[in-house]
């Protein structure tokens, strides 16, 4: 049966189980959005096409599906760089779709061309450029199969119009991916095996680093087997968070810039680092040159080209997480490693008396509090939290406990400020019964604000938790550490948030008292719709501890100890 | 030190170009690239000579792996194989020393395909270390002109099982060859 390349792709869209899109329409694109009329898809209208992305990519985090989002040619499509970038340093599926212009018209810059396809070569995992009806099944199978297997990443397919409107013959039936050079189901050798039982054999201080590929792979009852059969703590990466439960006795919390005092310091004196689906991100490893420097390291990993990359490893296990670790669990010998544990235990004790939690309540509210008691009142229910980058994402990590795969959603390699509250909408259309929470900054919160509309037409009730001081704060914070002080360009101005939540018909309230922030999570919580939260906190709070970029792991900025403070002041 | 890569490629529109950025995008160092036709028209072929220490090449082959339109890549460096460069040198030549050159051209084996009043222009092919020597030892009758391919390599011995293995499964799908040409269709608008 004749069908036009429009027609096609939804209908290839369907196949491939696509039941909501993320997009904004334009010129290039019109004839597939006029072809959506026989489509069961839903469209989410976004109102910018940045938002798209990471909508799409906050669907694909969330759900484990290829998240999907389109747009017009030229600034449509421009537009998307940013999430693509963002998905691929976070190897999230996704596929995009532009338009294009038409096929006769290519390289004559005609009005919206942009050569999209050669400004996204770095930042996506691959992508088409198509200029026939009759490729569009093919290219959308090979699109999707790309961008979900392996390690996963962003892929763009960009169709002329030409593409869109001619017709051809289409039958329906699924078409398999011809990809000759594609091999992404690698598996280590029995010798490479051997030798990693060995390390773990003879390793007295060992420890595990745990990332993301565990939740891509779902990894997550292998990775606990195998820490409890051998009694070796577990730290965390950013992306790793709720890969391996917070509350677990052998669960070290968050490693690296803004990680966990004693795990850093673990790290350090361990004599062996088991990675598991980890990338050793600069983040992670501070300095590279006294990183972990008598440990023997064994990298598990899918993307070999992520092997010694960073760090040398002495064993590298190229392969799906969980494939390698199944192969590897029968044959792990049960450890005890007291005395490595009793001593992490006690490391533990110095880092209790500095936390902010424990210090005696001075009035002011600290982000802290509210992340923490934020997490008291949602910890028991379906909680995914979204955040953005800075000061209240780090914040998040160390106070917010994580117990399941896929309830943190944040932007980790790339740092994209103005993702959580378009990456929330994407959550919440993956899995509506979610209790989603944006937690996000003052500033990364205006360089996407334009996306509470399309939440509210949407319909969708996500939470928002503005953590407001009045600075652009991880920039304050690097000034005050490493630029003397000088505040340029970091102090910024916001709207009256709780007017601007009103005009959009969004619930809203401002919290300056710790003693409102749990009654007004309940509020929260209890509202039919959506409810945006301008939390005013201390404006010059720092995240502690941190280790200044290209500083060694243990040479840690720590908060001052106040018992230490006192002695020194009496 | 230089290592020297074999690298199948489908061939397609964009795989240089993919390939390329690569090595920028990494900043790997390459010191020449080839491209070409193989037996099979679907499958192209490439020389890529990196500057590269042992762990870098790993990660050379291992990002090269992640272009999705590659096929195999082979590091042949240190391995039994043929590699050859091809150079074409306009060299001024008076007419008193034109029998020297002729001398030094025979010694290396090239030839002469090109012989004009107070020039000469020579062919050579071989090792790049041959092809280099050519090059000095004519330097001092003034190179007006001169360009070399980068090298193409080949191992030695029958084709590799891999080879054939990575490349079998390459068709030339309707979509390598931009498909059937669409006839003019009034449906159709090709501006935006």
């Amino acid at each position: 049966m004749k069908k036009t390349g429009a027609q096609i792709l939804w209908e290839c869209l369907e196949q491939q189980g696509v039941t909501t899109v993320f997009g904004y329409p334009g010129g290039a694109i019109l004839p597939a959005y006029d072809a959506l009329k026989h489509s069961n898809i839903h469209h989410v209208l976004v109102r910018h096409e940045q938002g798209a992305t990471h909508m799409a990519d906050g669907y694909a985090r969330a759900s484990g599906r290829v998240g999907v989002a389109i747009a017009t040619s030229g600034p449509g499509a421009t537009n998307m760089v940013t999430g693509m970038a963002t998905a691929m340093l976070d190897s999230s599926p996704m596929v995009c779709i532009t338009g294009q212009v038409g096929s006769k018209l290519i390289g004559s810059d005609a009005f919206q061309e942009t050569d999209i396809t050669g400004v996204t070569l770095p930042v996506t995992k691959h992508n088409y450029l198509v200029t026939h009806a009759s490729e569009i099944a093919q290219v959308i199978s090979e699109a999707f199969y790309v961008a979900r297997s392996g390690r996963p990443g962003p892929v763009l397919v960009d169709i002329t119009k030409d593409a869109q409107q001619s017709t051809c013959e289409f039958d329906g039936k699924p078409i398999e991916p011809q990809l000759p050079g594609y091999r992404p189901d690698l598996a280590p050798t029995q010798e490479e095996y051997k030798q990693a039982l060995e390390l773990i054999k003879n390793a007295k201080r060992p420890m595990i680093l745990a990332g993301h590929g565990i939740i891509l792979s779902g990894a997550m009852d292998e990775v606990r087997t195998f820490a409890e059969k051998t009694n070796i703590p577990v730290g965390l990466t950013l992306l790793g968070l709720g890969a391996f439960p917070a509350s677990h006795p052998l669960s070290l919390g968050m490693m690296g810039m803004h990680g966990e005092a004693w795990l850093n310091t673990t790290i350090q004196e361990a004599d062996l680092l088991i990675a598991f689906g980890m990338r050793f991100d600069d983040r992670v490893t501070g300095n590279l040159k006294t990183y972990a420097p008598n440990a023997k390291k064994i990298h598990i990993e899918i993307d070999r080209a992520e092997i010694n990359k960073n760090v040398k490893v002495d064993v590298a296990l190229v392969g799906d997480l969980k494939a390698v670790l199944r192969e590897l669990l029968p044959n792990l010998k049960p450890q005890e490693h007291r005395e490595w544990l009793a001593y992490i235990d006690r490391l533990k004790g110095d880092s209790a008396v500095r936390d902010i939690q424990n210090l005696p309540d001075n009035g002011h509210l600290y982000a802290a509090h509210v992340i923490n008691d934020l997490w008291h009142e949602t910890r028991d229910g379906d909680a995914v939290i979204v955040t953005d980058v800075g000061q209240h994402q780090m914040w998040e990590a160390q106070y917010y406990k994580h117990e399941r795969p896929r309830t943190l959603i944040t932007s980790g390699g790339l740092g994209t400020m103005g993702f959580a509250l378009p990456a929330a909408i994407g959550v919440k259309a993956a899995r509506p019964e979610a209790d989603v929470w944006v937690v996000v900054g003052d500033g990364g919160f205006q360089m996407t604000m334009c996306e509470l509309a399309t939440m509210v037409q949407e319909n969708l009730k996500v939470n928002i938790a503005i953590i407001n001081n009045g600075y652009l704060g991880m920039i304050r914070q690097w000034q005050e550490f490493f630029y003397e002080k000088n505040y340029e360009a970091s102090p910024i101005l916001s709207p009256n948030f709780v007017k601007l939540a009103d005009a959009f018909g969004i619930r809203s309230v401002a919290v300056t008292q710790r003693s409102e922030v749990v009654p007004t999570v309940k509020m929260a919580h209890e509202h039919k719709g959506p409810v945006l939260i301008d939390f005013q906190v201390d404006k010059e709070d720092a995240v502690y501890p941190m280790v200044a970029a290209g500083a060694g792991l243990h040479e840690m900025i720590r908060r001052p100890n106040p018992l230490l403070e006192t002695a020194t002041d009496a | 030190m230089l290592n020297t890569f074999v690298v199948h490629v489908e061939n397609k529109p964009g795989v240089l170009t993919r390939v390329a950025s690569l090595f920028r995008r990494r900043a790997f160092n390459i010191d020449s690239l080839t491209v070409g036709r193989t037996e099979k028209p679907e499958v192209s072929r490439m020389t890529i000579v990196v500057d590269a220490d042992r762990d870098q090449a790993a990660r050379v082959e291992a990002n090269l792996y992640k272009l999705v339109n590659v096929l195999l890549v082979e590091n042949i460096t240190g391995k039994a194989s043929i590699c050859r460069d091809l150079a074409i040198i306009k060299i001024s030549a008076k007419h008193n020393e034109r029998s020297d050159i002729l001398e030094i051209i025979n010694v290396f084996r090239a030839r002469v395909v090109d012989f004009a009043v107070d020039s000469l222009t020579i062919e050579i092919t071989g090792g790049e270390e041959k092809v280099d020597r050519l090059l000095e030892v004519l330097r001092p009758y003034g190179i007006l002109e001169m360009v070399r391919t980068g090298i193409v390599a080949m191992r030695r011995g029958t084709k590799g099982d891999e080879i054939a293995a990575a490349t079998a499964a390459v068709t030339s799908g309707s979509r390598a060859n931009g498909a059937a040409t669409v006839a003019a269709d009034d449906n159709v608008s090709y501006s935006v």
